[in-house]
């Protein structure tokens, strides 16, 4: 059994671009769920969304950070969209209409209706809107090697990709680290725990929400567009299972912490990639293929959420106090 | 209130034996009219295209653009042949060798009696295949109106769809180009719309019973559908058992799943006075275990439960298929027995009370768990009955059916109101008929977006949706 070969493998997954784009998602779903209590079942829409501004501008002939732009506003319209017409009623509405709202884009998305700006259900390839983000960087050619890990310096999946996405995760930690020690950041904790009380002081309930919907829609767009970096926009894998997966992250780190996100991102998918290696090796191909591994694997995933959620809500870094579950 | 207890055995007794019973004859009635179906093992798997595999899709349209099914087609080229049936619920797929140029033909003599191909219609079109996508081919019969031509486009490649589990009989048709909308198709799919809503009601409903009961949303409710055609696939396809027999297999597995899933779960949670929005994530948990495991029994491709030819009844302006009729026959009767239990029953009064306030409920002498673990019982038998049924009208069943069908009974449920059960009803309708008739005006990719923008204008209009109490929901 080769496990030099498996944790390698694991190693390499703690720091894809995928984990990363993870993690960020999970940072905006935090200061939705974790700091001010909204339910948003919805994030892998707002990451389709910010993957789609992002490469439709760039395919456009948009430079990087207008493109960058498009996809971030993006973001905050869906999010006020959505909002308007949720955040004055009870938590499950909002629920209810994310979801649902993350399948409209995607069905928009995939229909043969907008074929020509989003390629219909087959997507947009990644070499067409790429070109903008692997110029900028500023790694010489060639290959490097971190202990085990060698990837080309740029390309598809690269150092340089890796390194921007952990850059702009480590500035989402250190904003939200700030953001939620601020005046602004306390209101949205006293909304989380008693909305009634926070009305009661003058503030305005609705605007806060708003404003934290928004921003962390921002931050999900932000990580559709690393999420893709990678790979192509394909609006089928950016589905339910996608913020349900998103979720998972942000309860296994722990919600309403400032590393819960990443430290839950890094072990959800160390862990899976772990469990699918060593099954196929442990495993023979001639009684469980590689597809019902894959199956097996993400069944598995979903007693963990099950047993996470039942047996330690907070997850590993939580406080059991600062959960939002006890609101309405 | 011991006279709860007393008498509710037998009242539950025997709405069981109504429900089965009436479930029953309709299904022999069903049994009857498949020409003593054979089960079989389901048909070739559709072609999924992928890097190295280029696929060629057929479909045979007639003149209401209705799939026509058991007809001939022949793809060759490249040093290949493949004869292909046209089926209900998807089109006629092959794989082909690889990129090239194909013939495809459609034998004239497979055509059902009564559709005949149009004057000047091409019976043969040359298309050219790639690999990692799907060409697709239509042949349009009946009068040759605007473009009998086949027509070829170059379709999606990738995993396979959302598109596959709603396509059944009258629901492929195409907004025409001059935006006018003949009565024909609007009468198909004003009975498409009713076919749709009453098996979404079946779904819903229980739904909205369990929210009402227990103010959670179900997000495993979905899969519960999906649990009803898989196991109707797995008893009647694979086991061989007859359909009626397989058919009451199937509600005694779906009910026996929610009195598993309340022993097991839901009834601890609520003792440990576990928070609902807790108990919804512990469903989403439910609803992707039970996604992957539905794909390890059945494989990420769709199945049928019955792999016979279905025929078509016309009774005034719709023609259905005979599975299509009978299945709202058996949709409307549960119905109105779940309608008679809510409001006739002890029981369903019990179920009612807990529904308006659970306290109150529990201090009147309602045993507030029983009447919950019943609702489980009834709403995943439920779902597993409409489940079935959507398999058995529109042909084919996949994992991800009832994924799909979960945001349609939530857009339901919330319109007709949440928590009350003829809400749901009203809202199911309501959501069938506008997801069947946006069909008019839409291209069908798009029809199931149209039921969610419904969703999001009632939170903006009335957000305690049509039968529900005004209140402060905020």
């Amino acid at each position: 059994m080769d496990w030099t070969r498996i944790l390698t493998q694991v190693l390499g997954e703690l720091l894809a671009p995928t984990t990363a784009a993870y993690a960020l998602a999970a940072i905006g779903l935090n200061l939705h769920f974790g700091f001010t209590g909204l339910l948003n079942m919805g994030q892998a829409g707002f990451m389709l969304l910010g993957a789609y501004g992002f490469a439709v501008a760039t395919i456009a002939g948009a430079p990087f950070w207008l493109a960058v732009a498009i996809a971030l506003a993006a973001g905050a319209i869906f999010a006020a969209i959505l909002g308007v017409p949720t955040l004055k009623l009870r938590g499950d509405y909002l629920a209810i209409v994310t979801i649902s709202a993350a399948e409209i884009v995607r069905m928009i998305g995939r229909s043969t209706v907008f074929n020509d700006w989003t390629g219909g259900s087959s997507g947009l390839t990644g070499n067409s809107f790429k070109q903008t983000f692997q110029e900028l960087s500023f790694l010489p050619d060639g290959q490097s090697s971190l202990g085990p890990l060698t990837y080309a310096n740029n390309g598809s999946d690269s150092w340089w990709v890796r390194v921007v996405a952990w850059a702009v995760v480590l500035v989402a930690v250190l904003l939200l680290w700030m953001l939620t020690r601020s005046p602004w950041g306390r209101v949205l904790k006293g909304i989380r725990e008693d909305e009634d009380a926070v009305r009661a002081l003058g503030k305005n309930v609705y605007a806060y929400k708003m404003q934290s919907l928004i921003l962390g829609g921002c931050a999900g767009s932000l990580a559709g567009i690393l999420f893709v970096l990678p790979r192509a926009v394909q609006p089928d894998a950016m589905g339910r299972s996608m913020t349900f997966f998103v979720w998972t992250v942000l309860l296994l780190g722990g919600a309403a912490t400032i590393f819960g996100p990443v430290l839950g991102s890094m072990l959800f998918f160390g862990t899976y990639m772990l469990l699918r290696s060593s099954m196929r090796e442990v495993l023979p191909p001639e009684i469980v293929s590689s597809t019902q591994i894959e199956q097996i694997g993400g069944a598995l995933v979903g007693v963990a959420l099950m047993l996470l959620v039942i047996f330690r809500p907070q997850g590993i870094l939580g406080n059991k106090k600062e959960l939002a579950f006890n609101v309405r | 209130m011991t006279a709860v207890h007393a008498t509710a055995p037998t009242r539950i007794g025997r709405l069981a034996t109504v429900l089965v019973a009436t479930v029953a004859s309709f299904l022999a009635v069903f049994l009857g009219t498949t020409f003593g179906a054979t089960p079989a093992h389901s048909a070739t798997a559709p072609c999924a295209p992928d890097d190295q595999t280029a696929c060629v899709a057929v479909v045979v349209l007639d003149a209401s653009n209705s799939p026509v099914t058991g007809a001939t087609v022949m793809v060759e080229g490249e040093g290949f042949t493949q004869e292909l049936q046209t089926a209900e619920g998807q089109p006629a797929s092959a794989t082909v060798p690889g990129a090239g140029t194909y013939v495809v033909t459609l034998d004239v003599d497979s055509l059902p009696d009564g559709v005949a191909l149009a004057e000047e219609a091409a019976t043969e079109f040359t298309i050219r295949a790639q690999t990692g996508s799907t060409t697709r081919v239509a042949f349009r019969l009946g009068e040759s109106e605007a473009s009998p031509a086949p027509t070829a486009t170059g379709g999606a490649g990738g995993e396979e769809t959302d598109d596959t589990v709603a396509d059944g009989p009258g629901t492929a048709a195409e907004p025409r180009p001059d935006g006018s909308v003949t009565a024909r198709q609007f009468w198909q799919q004003l009975g498409s719309g009713v076919r749709f809503g009453l098996l979404l009601a079946l779904a819903s409903v229980g739904l909205s019973l369990i929210y009402g009961t227990t103010r959670l949303s179900s997000f495993s409710h979905g899969e519960q559908v999906t649990l009803g055609a898989v196991s109707a696939f797995l008893f009647v396809n694979v086991l061989g058992l007859p359909l009626i027999v397989g058919a009451l297999l199937t509600i005694l597995v779906c009910g026996a799943t929610g009195w598993a899933q309340d022993a097991g779960i839901w009834k601890p949670l609520r003792r440990r006075g576990t928070p609902v929005v807790q108990m919804m994530i512990v469903t989403i948990g439910l609803s992707i275990a039970l996604q992957f495991l539905i794909q390890l029994f059945i494989g990420a491709g769709s199945v049928r439960i019955l792999t016979t030819n279905p025929q078509s009844w016309t009774v005034g302006p719709f023609t259905l298929t005979r599975a299509s009729w009978i299945s709202m026959g058996i949709a409307l009767v549960v119905l109105a027995a779940v309608a008679w239990f809510l409001t006739r029953t002890r029981i369903g009064q019990a179920t009612r009370a807990v529904s308006d306030n659970p306290a109150l409920a529990s201090a009147t002498g309602i045993d507030t768990d029983r009447i919950v673990r019943i609702v489980w019982i009834l709403a995943t038998a439920l779902a597993g009955l409409g489940g079935m049924l959507y398999g058995l009208v529109f042909g084919t069943t996949n994992w991800m059916m009832g994924m799909q069908m979960l945001l349609l009974m939530f857009a339901a449920v919330t319109l007709g109101g949440l928590g009350t059960a003829f809400g749901a009803l009203i809202g199911s309708m309501v959501i069938g008929l506008v997801v069947e008739l946006s069909n008019l005006f839409l291209p069908s990719d798009l029809r199931y977006a149209t039921a969610l923008v419904i969703l999001i204008l009632v939170l903006l209009l009335r957000p305690q949706g049509l039968l529900g109490r005004r209140e402060r929901i905020g």
